[in-house]
């Protein structure tokens, strides 16, 4: 899909621009944004660098582990047929941590284990319930400190770079709240 | 809220950095590896990084998001939505160095501090990329019947981008 509104927005522009008669700045629009891109990423760079390498702390040091252990009265109320100590339910929550502290990188491969594991149980071709509601808090962003985007208000001369930490929290809550609500009604319908 | 802002950074990195002394990490070394994590996904961004803003770039040199903008302008007013934030809310479920982009785009044109800079950090900072999410997801397990998912991803989605609206004329 990327591949179509990347063409799309690129072709758009050429179009209209020999529309308009102002191909040149186009052109020029062109050559500036990949220097842009460039100094974006760099800017990012530090920052990237430095909240991976304190979450790798983190997880070094069994804390996210103990938070894993924290979060148990919630998994049990959004997996309630996953038993206890089985190896998709560790997986969920250890992902979710993961995700919680920013960590991208290993949130991933442990969201892909939960997704494995909990196949390994469902023994249906379409998607458990427990699949639904896993890949829906996955697509939600539940974050500590929404380091990137701190980073990047910084580099635009923010005067408050991190006024931004509670509504996020705020906004991402009642997000996810909404959307696994609503996996939970969904799945109360019969499958066909 | 302002001291949660303030301290929330700090605190966290010194707690963790604290906790690992505890439990005899070797902090340093720890910190090192991580940070070359960081580095090779920094890296793998620029890519996509360079390609879209590119296309956003030349979109806004044609002037075609102006001209969609004042079309939909009586729309946005009643959503409360700044016409900036418009393309953000379109892209951001699709793809995260696209939003990313789009997020730098509003920076630098109305700046980070103005009501559009700040939706825009909320809107980025409270939803995922839920296309690629389900793809990665869903791909991994050879499941093509995700029932539900998408739909109620999407909702979730919708809220995001509503509850940034709400948070931000609320709050600021």
């Amino acid at each position: 899909m990327i591949n179509y509104i990347w063409a799309g927005m690129i072709v758009l522009s050429l179009l209209s621009g020999l529309f308009s008669g102002n191909i040149e700045t186009i052109t020029k629009g062109a050559i500036d944004g990949c220097t842009e891109g460039v100094s974006l990423c760099v800017s990012l760079l530090g920052i990237m660098c430095f909240w991976t390498g304190i979450s790798k702390i983190a997880e070094k040091s069994g804390l996210i582990e103990g938070f894993a252990r924290l979060i148990r009265p919630i998994t049990k109320i959004l997996f309630p047929r996953l038993k206890e100590g089985s190896e998709a339910l560790s997986a969920i929550v250890m992902n979710m941590v993961a995700n919680f502290f920013g960590m991208g990188n290993a949130a991933t491969p442990l969201g892909i284990k939960a997704m494995k594991e909990l196949d390994k149980i469902n023994g249906r071709k379409d998607a458990s319930n427990e699949m639904c509601t896993f890949a829906v808090i996955n697509t939600a962003s539940i974050q500590l400190i929404p380091s990137t985007i701190i980073s990047l208000r910084q580099t635009f001369g923010s005067e408050d770079p991190g006024a931004i930490i509670v509504p996020i929290w705020i906004a991402s809550v009642v997000a996810v709240t909404v959307a696994v609500i609503s996996t939970k009604i969904f799945e109360k319908r019969k499958r066909l | 809220m302002r001291f949660i802002s303030v301290f929330a950074v700090p605190f966290m990195i010194g707690g963790i950095i604290v906790f690992g002394l505890i439990k005899r990490v070797k902090v340093y070394d720890c910190f090192l590896e991580g940070a070359k994590d960081g580095l090779c996904s920094a890296i793998n961004i620029l890519p996509p990084l360079v390609g879209l803003m590119v296309a956003i770039s030349m979109l806004r040199a044609s002037g075609i998001i102006e001209l969609i903008s004042r079309i939909l302008a009586p729309l946005l007013k009643v959503l409360f939505l700044p016409a900036e934030v418009l393309p953000l809310a379109i892209l951001r479920p699709v793809s995260g160095s696209g939003s990313m982009a789009i997020i730098t785009d509003i920076f630098k044109n109305c700046g980070p501090d103005s009501f559009a800079g700040r939706v825009a950090s909320v809107m980025a900072g409270s939803t995922e990329t839920t296309f690629y999410t389900l793809a990665v997801y869903f791909g991994a397990v050879n499941i093509k019947n995700t029932r539900h998912t998408l739909k109620s991803a999407l909702l979730g989605d919708l809220t995001g981008i509503i509850m940034s609206i709400v948070v931000c004329r609320l709050l600021f």
